[in-house]
């Protein structure tokens, strides 16, 4: 049966490959920091079950030291001319769509795969796996085609990873910050904190803090997930659902669409906010999120009043 | 009370534009010292749960096919693809995505599409050249916008469609914590209620498309 470990067997060999061709390119200034930034990713991927928690902790000290000191850097040069990926999109055009699309449409047909067919594949994680299957059906049936050199694939997607850098892993690194903050405690005292703050008698004062709290400290927390137990304890229970009578399921669902609000507005939330605004290349690390702040507020008002209109 | 300087110290590390990852790491070492953790159990326990989210980082497998097809010119096609049809304009290639990411998303198909497996190949290209069609002097600061629309149209797509899907985590996540209160809750109730915000968004950020469309054509060449 595939399991997810064969995907970060998958993963762990791409960046291992990435660190090498990394480290081969002397037009980088910094090959070696990127090299070895990769390869420890390469390291997690492969053996990070293997290493013990302590032993993770220090790998991840390791990339932090070699992200925070600048030792990340990208190769200036090594774009494809425009007209030459011209001369080969009027050449390619049809079947390049036809690859790219093999990935998700392999996403999608091995989701429900793997659900009729159990056996195959551990159906919780049928839709990474299908993804990783995807990924190599399409590069086998455009290598097949294209015929480029061997390593081209690797050194582009390097190239693009680079451009990507440090930001590539601040999800992953977000993920676990939250898990020291459950440890610490952080989401009771923040909870107690706005619990208080609520002023006594007002139905719609309320609902309004529960809103305004799950967006906010979502912001913070940069996860709705985090925000909604905390919330929750702290003013959905005890004021909207106990003492007003709310409707538990529109205030849980709502409330955590408009924690969703929050997630839009705030670079905690890296993978979704920060890390597409590098592999767009933007000038402005903030541009996805300033994009988003027009629809987000509007929408978080929206819900508010849902929550107000449908849970009484 | 404390334990809050880890928030402090994110927020402030973000105003000041250090390092995310140092701000990270030093916002978990400070939290975890005010909890009254020793340095080493701060460490085992970011490792552990560095090690336990690592899904969360092998979306970059793709990058080799995005970097193949683009090196043979993925990105010009989808552009000339968009110059072929007449009435593609940005804004309403911008919704057709948002209603097409919304749905998939609300079928559970979360990953299907996504800032690297559609956007920076696909959606973002298109989206650039159908603008260009109407205003062919965009300005950088206009394709800039564009680009940033395009990933912001995914995100929303995705948010406002995920939670009609019943298994998705967030509805089991408040199935769980309501049980725990004692509240038997079935899934179905939370996806209804997803609803309501589903159309919200779409209709809200719509108009907010349909206007960047009258934005990037009006204002022809000038900086928005």
């Amino acid at each position: 049966m595939i399991t997810l470990g064969f995907v970060y067997v998958l993963a762990g060999l791409t960046f291992a490959l990435f660190a090498l061709l990394g480290a081969m390119d002397r037009s980088n200034p910094k090959r070696f920091g990127n090299a070895a930034f990769w390869g420890l990713l390469a390291l997690s991927m492969l053996g990070g079950d293997y290493l013990g928690d302590f032993g993770n902790g220090l790998l991840v000290l390791a990339l932090v030291a070699i992200a925070g000191t600048g030792q990340i850097g990208r190769a200036p040069s090594g774009d494809i001319p425009a007209d030459v990926q011209a001369e080969r999109a009027a050449k390619h055009g049809p079947f390049l769509l036809f690859v790219a699309l093999i990935i998700p449409a392999a996403a999608l047909a091995g989701t429900f795969l793997f659900k009729w067919l159990p056996g195959l594949a551990d159906p919780k994680q049928a839709t990474l796996i299908s993804l990783a299957l995807g990924v190599l059906i399409a590069l086998a049936v455009g290598m097949a085609r294209l015929k480029p050199p061997l390593l081209l694939p690797a050194q582009q997607g390097r190239r693009l990873l680079d451009s990507v850098g440090w930001a590539a892993i601040l999800p992953q690194m977000l993920a676990s910050l939250g898990a020291v903050f459950a440890l610490a405690g952080v989401g009771e005292v923040v909870g107690d904190l706005i619990g208080t703050a609520i002023p006594q008698g007002s139905l719609f004062g309320a609902v309004l803090a529960f809103g305004l709290g799950m967006a906010l400290f979502t912001m913070v927390m940069g996860n709705a997930f985090a925000a909604f137990p905390v919330m929750l304890a702290a003013v959905g229970m005890p004021l909207l659902i106990k003492q007003y009578g709310g409707d538990p399921a529109v205030v849980a669902a709502i409330g955590m669409l408009a924690g969703f609000c929050g997630t839009l507005m705030t670079p905690m939330a890296a993978n979704f906010n920060l890390v597409p605004a590098a592999l767009l290349e933007l000038k402005n690390p903030y541009g996805v999120i300033k994009a988003q702040i027009g629809t987000a507020l509007p929408l978080l008002a929206v819900n508010i009043v849902f929550i107000w209109i449908f849970a009484f | 009370m404390l334990v809050l300087i880890g928030i402090l110290i994110i927020i402030a590390g973000f105003v000041l534009r250090f390092n995310p990852l140092l701000v990270i790491m030093a916002s978990a070492l400070a939290t975890g010292l005010a909890a009254g953790l020793d340095i080493a159990a701060i460490v085992a326990a970011f490792g552990k749960a560095f090690n336990d989210t690592r899904y969360v980082s092998i979306i970059w497998i793709v990058l080799p096919v995005i970097g193949l097809l683009e090196a043979y010119g993925l990105q010009q096609h989808a552009r000339t693809l968009i110059g072929r049809m007449k009435g593609a304009t940005l804004g309403r290639l911008l919704t057709g995505y948002l209603l097409l990411r919304q749905a998939m998303a609300a079928v559970g198909l979360t990953s299907v599409a996504g800032h690297a497996q559609t956007v920076r190949p696909l959606v973002a290209p298109m989206a650039e050249a159908a603008a260009e069609a109407v205003n062919p002097a965009l300005t950088d600061e206009q394709r800039e916008e564009i680009k940033a629309q395009s990933a912001a149209t995914d995100n929303i797509g995705l948010f406002f469609g995920e939670d009609i899907f019943l298994a998705i985590g967030s509805i089991l996540l408040m199935k769980g914590v309501l049980e725990g209160y004692g509240y038997q809750i079935e899934p179905l109730h939370f996806s209804l209620w997803a609803i309501p915000t589903a159309i919200a968004a779409f209709l809200i950020h719509g108009l907010r498309l349909r206007r960047l469309d009258r934005r990037m054509a009006a204002n022809k060449g000038a900086a928005a």
